[in-house]
């Protein structure tokens, strides 16, 4: 090895180590101590009582139900907005891609629910199906009644639609990506073979879209399933509607029960470790291809 | 198998340019049709407008006996070979060639022996399983055409389809090219902006310019009797030499000397002219022997450059001259230097050049004897760019 | 392939419908912060009248008592903080990735990926207990820290994806050209890296702007909580009433700005978003 790669490394390496020294402080050192304290008992309200007690935390969640309807509340959401997300993002990314005019002002309409704060995103939904003061009621078809966060799927009905609102878009964005990549003159060519519009979009577009597909969908999904602050705002979880991570929010942090809020994160950690397995190794995804999400 | 007639047909794009200018075509039912012209001409676009690819503006366009405008390209029963080749990337070969038919519902038996049948006649048959991105150019090129081949249309549309191989496999699938449409008989409009091309492939060929169809002969007719101007730079390489002339009592009088013009030339074109003379019809004076005494001029020149191509001999030289006042060739001259970036003019002076035979012993700064032929002179009026010589036989749309 | 008039027909329909997709929630908030208090629960998109109580009520009290002016500040700070620092890890990393040849290039490109799928949530108990530890509960540092960790993924992808387009030689070139390495760099490379580089400090911004796990999870008051924290504590007029009026009001303060910032800057972050999927 010369002097010159030698010292084109240790520059490397060192223009690189702050970013990577800061990205594995709050990673690789937390989710270590997380597993730690997942295996003690931790609760801050009790600091006298303590201890390692192996996989008690453990068998404690697993076995709560508490834990099980809120792992179904997160799949079907996640399920959910995914599936709406694709056929959505899909038509919009169609419409972006082919605009004749106008595309500063649908790329801004489209970036608008990604800029929003997720937050206040939750609150105009939840504001807008409120009984009293939202609009949603007094729509045409819609009972002036109806109590839409005083039940489980309609509750489920309004986060849907918001988590769906605001990012729908980037998975769009996502989609378009994959989309620019088809060169225009493969559709000439299937027009000339006689493919109709539909055809073109099955056998032509969707093949070629697949690699974004599958990188869309996977990131789509593990954002989808970290879901929390959406419900936090709009039901807090009330009405069966918790979601895992409002579970391990709401055991650390509001009942400062360390030991076990931490059980929760492992297991969280590991269900998105394992969607993200599925996705690579079951389906195929290539992550070179891929971006990380906002 | 198809005739295509092309009525008047006119496209204007939306922000209002013109691409094709009321354009009249009569393409025989088999005959090997070029479009040529350069950049920017509407070659394309014509060729682009016969598939269905593009909206007619204006005019009427004839497939067969059947008016085409408003059908979908797929039910004109045409093949098109793009000039990128527009193949699937994720369809093999064998796909790739019988997308067309499995669309059309074509019994899966059949589509294998077509495909199987248009791979022999290709010599494709090795790679029918493999994906284009793993195939050499002129593989793909091949297969962009056992698609068009599959489907046994009524006719074949490509699109510089040779454009993107280097120059030895371009000249050889030029021959590839030729030879299947000689035995397959089908209708083919061929698109290019190689005038090459054009001349060795094509029955007939179409010269077009902004738009505009200039001349439509055969290549050797495009060669001897160029229509106007544009026609007589545009075909031939090196382009023809244009220099100013003066026509007075039956006589022209050019930079490199003073000529006797035949009856047809010239008779009653007195004034300015644009003379065209092509480099074939120089020679070095030395070995003409007794011909300079029968016609044409003998002239000294300085050779600013010599090209000696082992079978030919390019000799660059310049004459004093004025110039000539004229738009069209000054629009030629432009759009010669668009293409190349090679200025060709200097003041006061006309730059030339002579093909001569390889054994000519005339080198570069030599001040050398040359003779031009002057039997093979076209005078263009300068204002119009019409050929005078000539009585029209070159056009035949 | 224009069919002309129907496909503008189709398209502008297809646009509308986008828009208004996009637009009616943000349309909503502004509608109810500009309803007078009372009027709040009359159910109504347009409001029957218009008043600015709401927004009065947000500044209500100057910087220490008003609910909302402190934690815009700790929200912009941070935001911006977070923005320069992420930036300048991650332009040092991309530029060692896109230009230098070392072992572990992959692997660093992976490990960020891995950090972008990472769930936050796993990382908010240990973050909790060791903040408290090390006294950054409750500040700006102790959100700062975080927020770096799970922007930088982002930014260095984008700032790969752009550095890779550079055309390096040019910095040679214009040393041919008599320049010193120095002014090659600052003359020809960092024009040229300028507009990556902003368009992954919006996108940074953005997170960083938009986190609310951390912000409840990691403060307990005005001096480190950021506006999207802020929101869900805000209280109303009583303690029987819904804040709605001064959240939909301070809602509308944090949107406004990043709407004319989307709308100026719309063409870059589209390219941010979506040069790494396509050039990898």
């Amino acid at each position: 090895m010369s002097a010159r790669t030698r010292s084109e490394r240790k520059l490397a390496w060192m223009l690189c180590a702050p970013a990577v020294i800061a990205m594995l402080a709050v990673t690789a050192y937390p989710i270590v101590y997380a597993v730690a304290l997942s295996v003690q008992q931790v609760d801050l309200r009790f600091p006298e009582e303590g201890g390692f007690v192996g996989l008690d935390n453990y068998t404690a969640v697993l076995g709560s139900q508490l834990w099980w309807t809120d792992f179904f509340n997160t799949v079907f959401i996640m399920v959910t907005t995914v599936a709406i997300e694709l056929v959505l993002g899909m038509a919009i990314a169609l419409v972006m891609h082919r605009a004749i005019f106008g595309r500063g002002v649908v790329r801004t309409a489209v970036l608008i629910p990604y800029g929003i704060i997720t937050v206040v995103a939750a609150f105009a939904w939840q504001f807008a199906f409120s009984p009293d003061s939202g609009f949603v009621n007094n729509l045409p078809l819609i009972s002036d009644e109806m109590d839409w966060f005083g039940g489980r799927f309609s509750s489920f009905a309004v986060i849907i639609m918001a988590e769906v609102w605001k990012t729908t878009p980037f998975m769009a964005l996502l989609l378009l990506a994959g989309l620019v990549t088809i060169d225009n003159q493969l559709y000439e060519a299937a027009k000339v073979d006689g493919a109709s519009a539909w055809q073109r979009f099955t056998r032509i577009t969707l093949p070629l879209m697949k690699p974004a597909i599958l990188v869309a969908l996977l990131f789509r999904s593990l954002d989808a399933f970290r879901v929390f602050d959406t419900i936090f705002i709009m039901t807090r979880g009330a009405q069966d509607t918790e979601s895992v991570s409002i579970l391990g929010f709401n055991q650390l942090i509001s009942r400062l029960n360390l030991g076990l809020g931490s059980a929760v994160s492992v297991l969280i950690f590991i269900c998105v470790f394992a969607i993200a397995f599925l996705f690579v190794k079951g389906f195929g995804t290539k992550l070179e291809e891929g971006r990380p999400g906002a | 198998m198809a005739e295509i007639v092309l009525d008047g047909i006119t496209k204007v794009f939306p922000d209002g340019y013109e691409a094709v200018k009321d354009m009249n075509l009569d393409i025989a039912d088999g005959e090997f049709m070029i479009l040529v012209g350069p950049s920017g001409c509407g070659k394309s676009t014509a060729l682009r407008m016969i598939a269905g690819l593009e909206d007619i503006s204006e005019g009427e366009l004839k497939i067969g006996d059947r008016v085409v405008n408003d059908l979908a390209p797929k039910d004109r029963d045409i093949a098109m070979v793009f000039q990128n080749y527009a193949l699937y990337p994720h369809m093999t070969v064998r796909e790739n060639m019988g997308f067309a038919l499995k669309l059309a519902g074509v019994d899966k038996g059949e589509i294998n022996s077509k495909v199987e049948e248009a791979a022999r006649t290709l010599d494709l048959e090795q790679h029918l399983d493999r994906r284009p991105a793993n195939l050499s150019g002129g593989q793909r090129q091949r297969v962009a055409m056992g698609r068009a081949i599959v489907r046994d249309p009524r006719a074949f549309l490509m699109d510089e389809p040779l454009s993107n191989l280097d120059a030895k496999l371009r000249v050889q699938m030029r021959t590839e090219v030729a030879r299947l449409q000689t035995k397959l008989e089908t209708t083919t409009v061929y698109v290019t902006h190689d005038q090459t091309e054009a001349m060795t492939l094509g029955d007939r060929v179409a010269v077009m310019r902004a738009g505009v169809l200039q001349q439509v002969a055969t290549p050797a007719e495009l060669y001897d009797n160029p229509k106007n101007l544009f026609v007589a730079g545009f075909i031939g390489s090196p382009a023809m030499n244009f220099m100013p002339g003066e026509v007075s009592g039956g006589k022209v009088k050019l930079p490199i000397g003073e000529a006797d013009l035949s009856e047809e030339i010239g008779r009653g074109h007195d004034g300015q002219v644009v003379a065209g003379l092509r480099p074939e019809s120089f020679e070095d004076a030395e070995l003409i022997g007794d011909l300079a005494n029968e016609r044409g001029i003998v002239f000294e020149a300085e050779i600013d450059l010599v090209e000696s191509l082992g079978s030919d001999l390019f000799a660059y030289f310049h004459v004093e001259s004025e110039g000539v006042q004229s738009d069209q060739l000054a629009d030629v001259i432009a759009d010669r230097l668009e293409e190349t970036g090679v200025p060709e003019q200097r003041e006061g002076q006309e730059q030339l050049v002579a093909r001569l035979e390889p054994t000519s012993k005339v080198k570069r700064r030599d001040t050398a004897k040359l003779w031009a032929d002057t039997a093979k002179l076209h005078l263009f009026d300068p204002e119009s760019g019409e050929n005078l010589t000539g009585s029209g036989r070159g056009d035949q749309s | 392939m224009e069919r002309g008039n129907r496909d503008y027909a189709l398209w502008s329909i297809g646009i509308v419908l986008v828009l208004i997709f996009a637009l009616v929630p943000v349309l909503w908030l502004i509608s109810v912060s500009l309803k007078p208090p009372e009027a709040v629960t009359d159910g109504r998109f347009i409001p029957s009248e218009f008043s600015l109580d709401n927004y009065k009520s947000l500044f209500e009290g100057g910087i220490d008592d008003s609910p909302f002016i402190k934690p815009l500040i700790n929200s912009i700070g941070i935001a911006l903080i977070t923005t320069v620092i992420a930036i300048t890890l991650a332009a040092f990393t991309a530029y060692a990735i896109a230009r230098l040849e070392f072992p572990g290039k992959r692997l660093i490109l992976a490990g960020a990926l891995a950090i972008a799928m990472f769930p936050p949530i796993s990382t908010v108990g240990p973050l909790f207990d060791m903040w408290r530890a090390l006294g950054l509960y409750d500040t700006w540092l102790g959100l700062i820290i975080p927020y770096l960790t799970f922007s930088l993924p982002l930014a260095i992808y984008v700032l790969v994806a752009f550095f890779r387009e550079i055309p390096w030689e040019l910095e040679q070139a214009a040393q041919v050209d008599g320049a010193t390495p120095f002014q090659a760099f600052t003359k020809v490379i960092v024009p040229l890296a300028a507009p990556g580089v902003f368009t992954a400090a919006i996108l940074v911004f953005i997170f960083a702007w938009n986190d609310f796990l951390f912000a409840i999870s990691l403060t307990s008051s005005d001096a480190s909580r950021t506006v999207p924290a802020a929101l869900a504590f805000f209280t109303g007029e009583s303690s029987f009433t819904q804040p709605t009026g001064s959240i939909a009001a301070a809602a509308v303060v944090v949107t406004v700005p990043i709407i004319v910032f989307v709308l100026f800057f719309q063409r870059r972050i589209v390219a941010g978003l979506t040069s790494g999927a396509v050039k990898g």
